[in-house]
C-alpha cells in the first residue's frame, strides 16, 4: 500500500533536456511553502540521477520517484 | 582562569583565521574558448551551479570576450586594426562556431537546427538564463583593449563588468571549483 502525497504543485517539464529540468525546479520549489510537495515530470533521462543529486545538496527531499516509460515522476518535498 | 580566558581568545583567533582559508561554496570559470559548443558548456555549467546554489563568476577572456558582443549595436571611432578584428571575429552569441565539425559553417548550422528540434537550449537562451540566475560576468579589460572592442558594443547584462587578472584571482581563491574553458 502505498501512501498518497498531497502534491501542491505539478511541474510538467516533458520534452526538456539538460540543464532545463533543474533550472525550472530550481525556481518552482521557492513558490511552495516549506513542507509542501512539488510533482515533477521529466523525460530528460539525465534526470534520473540529476534530480537526487540536486535535491541532496539543496536540502529537499524526494518522497518518492515513479518511472512509467519515458515519464519520470518526482515528488519532491521543500524542507529548506 | 586568566590561563584559560586567554587559551579561548587565542582559539578563538585560530578559528576566525582558519575560516578565512575555507573557500565559499562558489565556481570561478575563464571562459577563453569562442568555440560555441565550448562555451555551451560553459553556461550550462554556471546555471546548472546556480540552481545547485553556488555563486558563480565567469570571466571571460580572449576569443571568449566577442562572444559578448551585441549584434545590434554599432559604435565608431575604431582604428584600422581595431575594425579589422572586429569584423574578423564572431558579433555575439549567434555568430559562433564548433569547434569541430564547422565545415565552413554547414555543420554549426546542422547542430543548430539539431538543437533547435530537441529542444536544447541555444547559446542566446543561456546567456539569458545567466542572467536570470545571477552569474557574475567580468570580462578582461586587456582583451577588450586588444581586440579593440568598446564597452558600448557589448551586451546588456546586469551583472557584467571589467576587470583584469587580480579580480579573478580573487575569486577563485574563494571558490571551490575553478574551471578553464
Amino acid at each position: 500500500m502505498s501512501e498518497e502525497i498531497k502534491v501542491d504543485k505539478v511541474m510538467d517539464l516533458k520534452g526538456l533536456p539538460c540543464p532545463m529540468p533543474i533550472l525550472k525546479v530550481t525556481k518552482g520549489i521557492k513558490e511552495v511553502e516549506i513542507g509542501q510537495v512539488v510533482e515533477v515530470w521529466s523525460t530528460d533521462p539525465g534526470s534520473i540521477n540529476d534530480f537526487p543529486s540536486w535535491a541532496r545538496t539543496r536540502g529537499h527531499e524526494i518522497l518518492k520517484t515513479d518511472q512509467n516509460g519515458k515519464v519520470t515522476k518526482f515528488y519532491i518535498k521543500r524542507l529548506v | 582562569m586568566q590561563n584559560i580566558e586567554a587559551q579561548i581568545e587565542d582559539l578563538r583567533s585560530q578559528i576566525a583565521a582558519i575560516d578565512k582559508k575555507i573557500p565559499s561554496d562558489k565556481i570561478s570559470m575563464i571562459v577563453f574558448s569562442g568555440d560555441m559548443d565550448k562555451v555551451l558548456a560553459a553556461f550550462v555549467i554556471a546555471t546548472g551551479a546556480v540552481a545547485m546554489g553556488m555563486e558563480v563568476v565567469m570571466f571571460f577572456t580572449f576569443w571568449g570576450t566577442p562572444i559578448l558582443r551585441d549584434k545590434k549595436k554599432k559604435v565608431g571611432g575604431k582604428d584600422t586594426m581595431a575594425k579589422m578584428f572586429g569584423a574578423m571575429l564572431p558579433k555575439g552569441s549567434c555568430e559562433v562556431k564548433l569547434s569541430k565539425m564547422n565545415m565552413g559553417g554547414m555543420g554549426t548550422a546542422m547542430m543548430k537546427s539539431l538543437m533547435k528540434k530537441k529542444n536544447v537550449a541555444s547559446l542566446d537562451k543561456m546567456i539569458e538564463m545567466a542572467q536570470e540566475f545571477g552569474v557574475q560576468i567580468y570580462v578582461c579589460e586587456m582583451s577588450m583593449d586588444l581586440m579593440g572592442f568598446k564597452r558600448e558594443e557589448m551586451i546588456d547584462y546586469s551583472n557584467m563588468s571589467y576587470c583584469g587578472v587580480a579580480t579573478f584571482l580573487e575569486q577563485a581563491k574563494d571558490s571551490k571549483i575553478q574551471l578553464f574553458i
